[in-house]
């Protein structure tokens, strides 16, 4: 079994007790091979779906023995799925514009002001974050019922915004701070009300943030399947869930109908995240990064 | 400052709230505050009371059926077993990779982008490749066994590892990119200045780098664990959802949806929401025992 518990090398190089510039090679050899070995796993767990999704018949073989494409049509027909990315695109859209429009207001004053009671409201925000989606999505899901609320999109998004809204607000929050406070006072020295500044000051200089977030809780409102699984009726599923449908009831369909199925989820996917990558910096979601200051 | 002069009375009190920091710019957060009451607070206290009001017995009889059935109550240590070391791999396993990766070098935007596929492949995707790959006809154990590392096919689906690999797969990039981000927030000057007085690389970590990335790490292991431990559809893909992969999660789920017994759910998913606060408290109670201050790096 040791051969296949990934990553075995888990501790820090500190352990070593090499000296530097000699011993920073070893050390770097086991750091790059084990990324390696993990993009090597990763590559073979995506490829062998997309290999599965064009093969014809695959058993006990290396590769399948014919490739079609005819699992494409099939998937796109046995699971409508044409419905399925229309209530997807329309949920995330959704999401994603009403995420914003309650987030980036709180994440103002709660970048700008101070206030009793600020904390408390700031744990109250990242709780929902903090909690595993299951934990609150049955009573969610139960009061959403309650209301009449679930099994239709209108559940969907509202469960979907329970997340996206904090993360609305922790990413912006950063993003605000690094403005200048004087433009503000500036504009409002000028005659400008709270709207005015809003619209023509603040949200002008703020597009690069709110690009960033938009982006990133429409990924993750695609991919976010618990808290849809609870709340989506039969003709809101998203492409996750309806995934996760197929593959459980898999005895029914052709195994690779789900594969293919997968792929159009990961390319749909795929796409969001390159476009992502255009406005988002991966590394710069946490602090401001200084990228390597002049030596 | 009470000072402010005979005023009209309503212009006294909206002075006195403005110097405490309360005043109109607050309705701001308004619609985020109804929003997180509604759709957050309200179901969880609508959970928690519900989950007082068994279909028969007392108060707490739903509790004490949990706790006295061992399969129900097993299903919080599986759970544990689960997302305690593969939140733990991840966080360990990003810190030399994320050390080693800080500095500038060609390609590695393209390193970041590779880690944040896994992200957006999701859980469902995950499973399915894992089931293809690393199932007993899959490319990896057909890898084993044309270099005989092994006689028969390991099994690696449908059981703990299938769950396990899953985990470390989504969480892993998630993990990096974090460690990567507060690596990088860590003033290098202060490092430097560290090598100037002499102190070899490993000084310079465990005494300066380290240190200051503790909180930074106990905020990943947190954010980590919460995607663990509610593992859900990877437990019932890739893993045994009858035996050895029955996590919390899904006993939650069965109760509310295969039994329609919305209060036992709801005890179910108090108990998972108070495991996993503890596990995070206990975390952070360690975590404000570092140091946790600027670190020179946000500009």
């Amino acid at each position: 079994m040791a051969s296949i518990t990934q990553a075995p090398p888990a501790r820090p190089p500190a352990t070593d007790d090499r000296r530097r510039r000699v011993t920073a090679r070893p050390a770097a050899w086991i750091v790059w091979g084990v990324v390696i070995f993990f993009f090597l796993n990763l590559l073979g767990v995506v490829a062998s779906v997309l290999v599965s999704s064009f093969g014809r018949r695959w058993f006990d073989t290396w590769l399948p023995d014919g490739y079609t494409t005819s699992w494409y049509g099939r998937a796109w027909d046995e699971f409508a799925l044409l419905q399925v990315i229309v209530v997807t695109l329309e949920v995330s859209v959704l999401v994603v514009g009403l995420s914003l429009l309650i987030g980036v207001p709180a994440a103002y004053v709660l970048a700008r002001r101070s206030f009793p009671g600020k904390r408390l409201i700031f744990l109250v925000f990242l709780l929902p974050i903090l909690m595993p989606p299951i934990t609150y999505g049955i009573p969610l899901a139960t009061v959403l019922y309650k209301f009449g609320l679930a099994g239709n999109m209108s559940g969907v998004v509202l469960a979907n915004l329970v997340p996206s809204v904090p993360f609305v607000i922790l990413t912006m929050t950063p993003f605000i701070e690094q403005i200048d406070p004087r433009i503000e006072s500036a504009a409002r020295m000028c005659g400008a009300g709270l709207r005015t500044v809003f619209v023509r000051v603040l949200t002008p200089l703020l597009v690069p943030g709110i690009l960033a977030s938009a982006i990133l809780v429409l990924v993750r409102t695609v991919g976010m399947f618990e808290l849809t699984f609870l709340t989506a009726g039969p003709d809101s599923q998203t492409l996750v869930v309806a995934l996760y449908y197929s593959m459980s009831a898999s005895g029914i369909r052709a195994q690779q109908s789900v594969d293919a199925m997968a792929v159009i989820y990961t390319s749909m996917m795929l796409v969001l995240l390159v476009v992502a990558l255009r406005y988002v910096n991966p590394t710069q979601l946490v602090a401001q990064v200084k990228e390597d200051p002049e030596h | 400052m009470s000072a402010a002069g005979p005023g009209r009375p309503s212009a006294h009190w909206r002075h006195r709230l403005a110097e405490r920091g309360i005043d109109r710019q607050l309705i701001l957060l308004v619609p985020a505050l109804v929003f997180v009451i509604a759709l957050f607070l309200y179901p969880f206290f609508y959970g928690l009371s519900l989950s007082f009001q068994p279909t028969d017995g007392g108060p707490f009889s739903d509790y004490a059926r949990f706790f006295s059935d061992a399969y129900e109550r097993g299903t919080i240590w599986i759970t544990l077993r689960i997302a305690l070391p593969a939140a733990l791999l991840n966080v360990l396993a990003a810190v030399p990779i994320a050390y080693r990766m800080r500095g500038r070098f060609r390609g590695k935007r393209l390193v970041t982008t590779l880690l944040v596929v896994p992200i957006t492949l999701g859980t469902v995707l995950t499973a399915q490749g894992l089931l293809n790959f690393l199932g007993p006809t899959g490319w990896f154990n057909r890898i084993l066994l044309a270099t005989h590392l092994v006689d028969e096919p390991v099994r690696l689906t449908h059981n703990y590892w299938g769950v396990f690999f899953s985990l470390v797969i989504t969480g892993f990039p998630f993990a990096f990119l974090l460690v990567l981000s507060y690596l990088s927030g860590i003033d290098p000057t202060l490092e430097r200045a560290a090598a100037t007085l002499g102190a070899d690389w490993r000084r310079r970590f465990t005494r300066i780098t380290l240190p200051l990335l503790m909180p930074g790490l106990a905020t990943t292991f947190c954010l980590t664990f919460v995607l663990a431990f509610s593992v859900f559809p990877s437990a019932v893909l890739v893993g045994n959802p009858a035996g050895e992969t029955r996590v919390i999660s899904l006993a939650a789920y069965q109760a509310a949806y295969e039994q329609y017994d919305y209060p036992y759910a709801s005890a179910i998913a108090m108990i998972m929401g108070f495991v996993e606060l503890v596990v995070i408290a206990v975390v952070l109670a360690a975590r404000s025992r570092f140091y946790t201050g600027a670190t020179g790096g946000k500009g």
